[in-house]
């Protein structure tokens, strides 16, 4: 009687589980869907879900009509670029508070975490005229340092947390063992610190590809990543809604299958190690 | 010595980091501070003239600023109103035996890796158009009048696309909160006869306090500079009826040039962040420690 029940059980809340994720994900899942249709098709009414002639017009049409992987690669370098040269400053950062803290130690933090609540308007216009007059504004380099900036507190607090759970007797013993500094950091720490340092590069990552205000802004053409690429679909002539979701297809998809990797640490990382 | 020695090597390690944040806030928000005191619009070269505190008063006496203040407040509060009960819930539900979790979760976590623009056109064109968007398709097929969302109710459009952002956020770590939540002393409490209400009001809920927590602050910071959504769908209107305080800075410098009175409004958005992080660092300060 009771297995009974709790197979029911099990089979109402799978399917309540099933039915509300796939309206959660169902724009994306349309999304795609309908990057594969015909203008015609992507209006028609009634809506086809799969039954239609499957088409790659639109990828092809996007690709031609603009430089689809110049704004791709600028996405990669602005991403990828500023997490590595995050990674740089906030490591040693991390590192000396974990190990070394002090009674300041909690106050960095804190005020490290602050720095991440000055809402980007507040500095707009200081930021523009200075990009302008270094002429950075439409600048791959411009829009690295901007995001390692904004990015930063939360590569260290991510960081930190992780090297926090790196017993320190580890390091005493090698110490003890004779090992000299750079041998410790290579043979020792390296190898424990690394899963942390991967998974805060990982998520920086995700989160600098889809900043959405400097990028907009400080950007023109020439240096305009897929936000801003994305952003210039707002201002739609003629049948669109096929080629808008070819182009939101390809900007996600890289990002999306990242993600789903990395769910563990994004969990740890945006929660400040408050939920691990 | 040694330690002297490491002490000064930890302060080497760490003072990268401190001076660049240091100077990333105090270098732009010393010269906003000192552009909202000056009549200085980049139409008009020459001299800006020092004005007092005329900027902040044409800013804080636009009916503009009224408006956005509003809806920055009904923003936030609306979206994490949204995510905190709907993540809640379907935490609760993620975390029952069910076929396939790992694959429902992933569905579930998708929209949070969709960038701003993308998710903002999606629903504005694909859903929310009141002739080719899907609810008017069904909106006229049940034989109702389609309903155009973007002009018609544009602050709650809005609300709904961001919640959509940020509630698999919310889900994801409430459930990693739910999670670790001791199984045996709920089971205990079942046979003491504790009913499901008191079981979630007195055992689950307050395991999630710390993550909710988490979740409130990291909204919290992302929509009150909500922008990119605002930006591609209403452009703030009709009228004001959808600019936020964000939103209003940026046309207000960039689009209309006013140097003097976007910095002004700058400083104000400055202020009003500050106030809610002295509420937040509170609330952080008693849950989660460094």
């Amino acid at each position: 009687m009771s297995i009974k029940n709790s197979n029911r059980s099990k089979l109402f809340y799978t399917g309540l589980a099933w039915l509300i994720s796939t309206a959660i994900f169902f724009p994306i899942l349309w999304t795609f869907l309908t990057s594969f249709k015909t203008e015609a098709e992507a209006i028609s009414a009634p809506p086809s879900l799969f039954f239609f002639d499957w088409t790659l017009e639109n990828y092809r049409e996007v690709m031609e009509r603009s430089p689809y992987f110049r704004h791709f690669w600028n996405s990669v370098v602005i991403s990828v670029g500023s997490s590595l040269l995050g990674l740089l400053i906030a490591v040693p950062a991390a590192w000396s508070m974990a190990f070394n803290s002090t009674k300041r130690t909690k106050n960095i933090l804190m005020w490290m975490l602050s720095t991440k609540m000055l809402p980007p308007v507040g500095v707009l216009i200081p930021i523009y005229l200075l990009f302008r007059d270094l002429g950075l504004l439409d600048s791959l380099t411009g829009l690295v340092v901007i995001m390692t900036l904004i990015n930063l507190p939360i590569m260290t607090w991510m960081l930190y947390t992780y090297f926090k759970e790196i017993p320190g007797e580890i390091l005493e013993a090698s110490r003890m063992d004779g090992a000299t500094i750079g041998e410790e950091i290579l043979y020792v720490l390296a190898p424990i610190a690394l899963p942390g340092i991967a998974s805060t590069l990982l998520l920086n990552i995700i989160l600098a590809w889809n900043e959405a205000f400097w990028t907009l802004i400080l950007t023109a053409a020439k240096a305009a990543p897929l936000t801003a690429f994305i952003a210039s679909y707002s201002s739609p002539e003629g049948l669109f809604y096929a080629k808008l979701s070819a182009a939101s297809t390809l900007a996600i998809a890289p990002i999306i299958i990242l993600g789903w990797f990395s769910q563990k640490q994004l969990v740890r990382g945006l929660s400040f190690g408050a939920v691990k | 010595m040694a330690t002297n020695n490491s002490r000064a090597l930890a302060r080497a390690m760490l003072s990268p980091a401190v001076i660049l944040l240091l100077i990333w806030m105090v270098v732009p928000l010393v010269m906003t501070i000192y552009f909202s005191f000056l009549d200085y619009n980049l139409f008009m070269p020459g001299e800006h003239d020092f004005i007092g505190l005329l900027n902040y008063e044409f800013f804080l006496t636009d009916p503009a600023f009224v408006d956005s203040f509003f809806n920055t407040i009904i923003l936030v509060v609306g979206v994490l109103f949204i995510t905190l009960v709907g993540g809640t819930g379907l935490a609760i539900l993620l975390d029952q035996a069910i076929y396939g979790r790992n694959f429902v979760r992933i569905m579930v976590l998708a929209p949070f890796f969709v960038m701003p623009t993308v998710s903002a056109l999606v629903w504005k064109n694909m859903f929310m158009n009141p002739v080719n968007g899907l609810f008017a398709y069904f909106a006229t097929s049940l034989g109702f009048e389609p309903i155009d969302f973007l002009s018609q109710m544009p602050l709650t459009s809005i609300i709904i696309i961001v919640s959509w952002q940020w509630l698999p956020f919310a889900s994801l770590i409430l459930l990693t909160a739910i999670q670790s939540l001791d199984r045996e002393q709920l089971e205990a409490a079942e046979l003491d006869g504790a009913g499901k209400f008191s079981r979630f009001r007195f055992m689950v809920l307050p395991h999630l306090s710390r993550a909710m927590t988490a979740v409130v602050l990291i909204e919290t910071i992302f929509l009150l500079s909500i922008f990119a959504e605002i930006l591609v769908t209403t452009a703030g209107g009709p009228g004001n009826a959808s600019t936020n305080i964000s939103y209003l800075i940026y046309s207000q410098s960039l689009l209309e040039f006013d140097v003097g009175m976007g910095s002004a409004g700058g400083l104000v958005a400055v202020i009003i962040a500050n106030i809610v992080a002295i509420f937040l660092m509170r609330m952080i300060g008693k849950n989660i420690e460094g």
